[in-house]
């Protein structure tokens, strides 16, 4: 099994994200985490999805995605090859006993805390995906109470011969 | 004008001659505007024979058949045939009415979300929200649906959209589709290299899918196989891309194919699998293509290429233009010793029958048949047994053989020859089905009555979905669950309803008799065959 980031480039139309997300459950692909969003050009959006297989698996998807006529353009990348990134907020229940101790994770690991209540507080994590796996690894020990992440965001590292 | 004076516009500059459909209120503006227009309407009496004959049209003409069907339930009866086409890639369009946009989404009478309910069946779909669009998104459609890996297109009309004004109708001269732009020339450095493989080859063999019919490359195949003598066999999609008694024609592959096909596939050094998937039915055991040979997979779809089977020569384009490119390259191979040896296999390995004196043996029946068939002949093979008799024994000269292969979906025939014969009105049309298949599909007896379509049917009567019993028979010792027909009608009086002239053929004693009256004159006719119940393809 091999982790690959295809980076999709889509028609921004209405039924596109369901194309998508259709061909991956048909095929019984996985995907691991999949995020959307519009680029600077408003007509196009950019998937980004991570997804696992063999071999053969890791080309047929690529295959198939260029199969889908909303499809404009696909990249696939190992995660080596591109900058990942990941936002997770995390609403956690915290305590006078455990508040330094969380306050010293977050500034260990560069997590704002962007809000607050007498009980409660909610971090923020953008990171690489590892990095915010590890943060909810070290929050067990405190109550989560919410979780929502994006799902990885990536793009191949810069080269001289980028175009445009 | 309107939308729907405008979709019939595009199907007039599109060169549309038939429609095939069933109406409903949302779809009621378009058949009102196609009264004005000198395209054909053809009722049928369900709607997923609409999409099989549009099927028929499609094979037959090369060009996308058209069916046009209601909202709610009459597009989701389309589903089975637009899936039947998607699986064979047999270009269509599907137009379905659709309720008011601005009631969409709210549940109303007739609703369904239909471009949703097809995604995994057509090659692409539209809604169409604004009546303006109609010209760019039918150009779009007959494009899609007849270029590249060919497929259904379904295109979403609500009733609004079909009754709005529409001004200055003006049909595009071209497509402008960033999105899609599918390879069809061969690349060059691939071709050279497959001439390198097969100057080396002893034991080449070319096996022929569907895609070589799709591209209209039968004679480029023909032409390449014998000027190098290069044996060639079929998947069941493929049969009729030669002649069947083509010396160099080696019969069908796979599960239900001839064991000497299937050993050329074995045995061969150089393998060129052409517009074929490569999918269970035709290649039981995709390692076995790849070892010790060197596979060639040519299809004119990227995906299909490495899908079931690692090729040592990837070639994407179409079929016709890579069969036109070999044709550049001078080479010769020494196939005479191989060609020896396939002759022999073809002699021992044929398949041997025991058939019982006292009903039809369908497969003498089926050869009989075909020999006296015209030349051009177009047979239609239903699913079921009599789909592996009608492979094994129909012969082929310069006509057709349809069926659906990829789906396998019972009650094609039928419909689909209905379609091929409304188009091809000088051919002679064959559809051959099992009892089981019959009934799926009898109810078009009646549209063929009323638009006077001259197809001649022919029922292989075993009482039985024979296919299953047989599977019954092996896997469940002869547990039959849910196989007896017992309570078909009687095909006499069922033509006499319809006023279709009957016969019926109970043992071989009357055969030729017996077909030359079928075949005689140019009118509907029905033929029972009675067939052992208990026979095994």
């Amino acid at each position: 099994m091999k982790t690959r980031i295809y980076s999709v480039l889509v028609e921004n139309r209405s039924g596109v994200l369901c194309k998508v997300a259709g061909l991956f459950s048909r095929r019984c692909f996985n995907i691991d985490s999949l995020a959307v969003g519009e680029t600077d050009d408003p007509a196009t959006s950019r998937m980004t999805i991570v997804s696992s297989g063999d071999e053969r698996t890791i080309e047929q998807i690529e295959k198939q995605l260029n199969k889908k006529l909303d499809v404009i353009k696909v990249n696939t990348y190992a995660e080596r090859q591109c900058i990942t990134r990941e936002m997770m907020l995390v609403k956690i229940r915290y305590n006078k006993n455990n508040r330094r101790e969380i306050m010293e994770l977050c500034e260990i690991m560069k997590v704002a805390i962007v809000d607050m209540s007498r009980h409660f507080m909610m971090l923020q994590i953008c990171d690489t995906p590892d990095r915010v796996k590890l943060l909810l690894e070290m929050l067990r020990t405190v109550s989560i109470v919410e979780v929502a992440r994006t799902g990885t965001l990536a793009l191949a590292k810069c080269s001289e011969n980028d175009e445009g | 004008m309107i939308g729907a004076d405008a979709i019939v516009k595009c199907l007039e500059a599109e060169g549309v001659t038939t429609v095939f459909g069933y109406p409903g209120v949302a779809i009621c503006p378009f058949y009102n505007s196609i009264l004005d227009s000198d395209i054909r309407t053809i009722l049928v009496r369900t709607e997923q024979n609409a999409a099989h004959a549009a099927s028929g049209v499609s094979r037959m003409t090369g060009k996308p058949g058209v069916c046009a069907v209601t909202s709610g339930p009459g597009a989701t009866n389309v589903i089975t045939g637009i899936a039947t086409a998607f699986a064979d890639s047999i270009p269509l369009i599907c137009i379905t009415g659709q309720v008011n946009s601005e009631l969409l989404g709210s549940d109303v009478f007739q609703e369904a979300d239909i471009t949703g309910a097809v995604e995994s069946f057509v090659k692409y779909s539209y809604l169409v929200r604004n009546a303006k669009d109609i010209p760019r998104i039918f150009k779009e459609a007959f494009h899609i649906a007849n270029t590249g890996r060919k497929g259904p297109v379904l295109i979403d009309v609500p009733i609004d959209v079909q009754n709005a004004p529409v001004s200055g109708f003006q049909y595009p001269e071209e497509v402008s589709l960033r999105t899609y732009k599918p390879t069809v020339k061969g690349h060059a450095v691939q071709i050279k290299k497959v001439i390198k493989e097969l100057e080396k080859a002893e034991r080449p063999l070319i096996c022929a899918g569907g895609g070589v019919l799709l591209s209209g490359a039968q004679e480029e195949l023909e032409v390449f196989a014998r000027q190098h003598n290069i044996p060639v066999v079929s998947t069941m999609m493929g049969k009729g891309v030669l002649p069947t008694e083509h010396p160099l024609y080696y019969g069908m592959v796979g599960n239900n194919g001839e064991k000497y096909a299937n050993r050329a596939m074995s045995e061969c050094d150089v393998l060129i699998m052409v517009g074929a998937r490569v999918a269970d039915r035709a290649v039981n055991q995709p390692d076995l293509i790849t070892k010790d040979k060197v596979l060639v997979h040519i299809d004119v779809d990227p995906a299909e290429i490495g899908k079931n089977a690692g090729p040592t020569i990837p070639l994407v384009g179409d079929a016709k233009h890579i069969f036109e490119d070999f044709e550049k390259e001078a080479f010769c191979c020494d196939t005479a010793e191989w060609i020896k040896t396939l002759d022999g296999y073809r002699r021992e390995m044929a398949k041997q029958r025991h058939p019982d004196p006292a009903y039809v043996d369908p497969a003498e029946f089926i050869a009989r048949l075909t020999d006296r068939m015209q030349e051009d002949a177009v047979y239609v093979a239903d699913v079921g047994q009599n789909q592996i008799w009608s492979c094994a024994y129909a012969k082929v000269r310069k006509g057709r053989f349809l069926t659906s292969g990829g789906m396998g979906t019972m009650g094609y025939s039928i419909p689909a020859a209905m379609g091929a014969k409304a188009v091809m009105p000088d051919r002679q049309v064959v559809a051959v089905c099992g009892d089981g298949s019959f009934q799926m599909s009898m109810m078009e007896l009646a549209t063929i009555c009323q638009h006077h379509i001259p197809l001649k049917i022919i029922v292989l009567k075993n009482n039985y979905l024979g296919m299953v019993r047989q599977y019954q028979h092996f896997t469940y010792k002869d547990n039959y669950s849910v196989v007896d027909l017992s309570g078909s009608p009687d095909m006499e009086k069922l033509s006499a309803a319809y006023g279709i002239p009957f016969l019926r053929l109970e043992n071989m004693e009357k055969c030729d008799e017996t077909i030359g009256m079928f075949l005689k004159e140019d009118a509907a006719m029905l033929l029972e065959c009675i067939i052992d119940p208990m026979d095994l393809v």
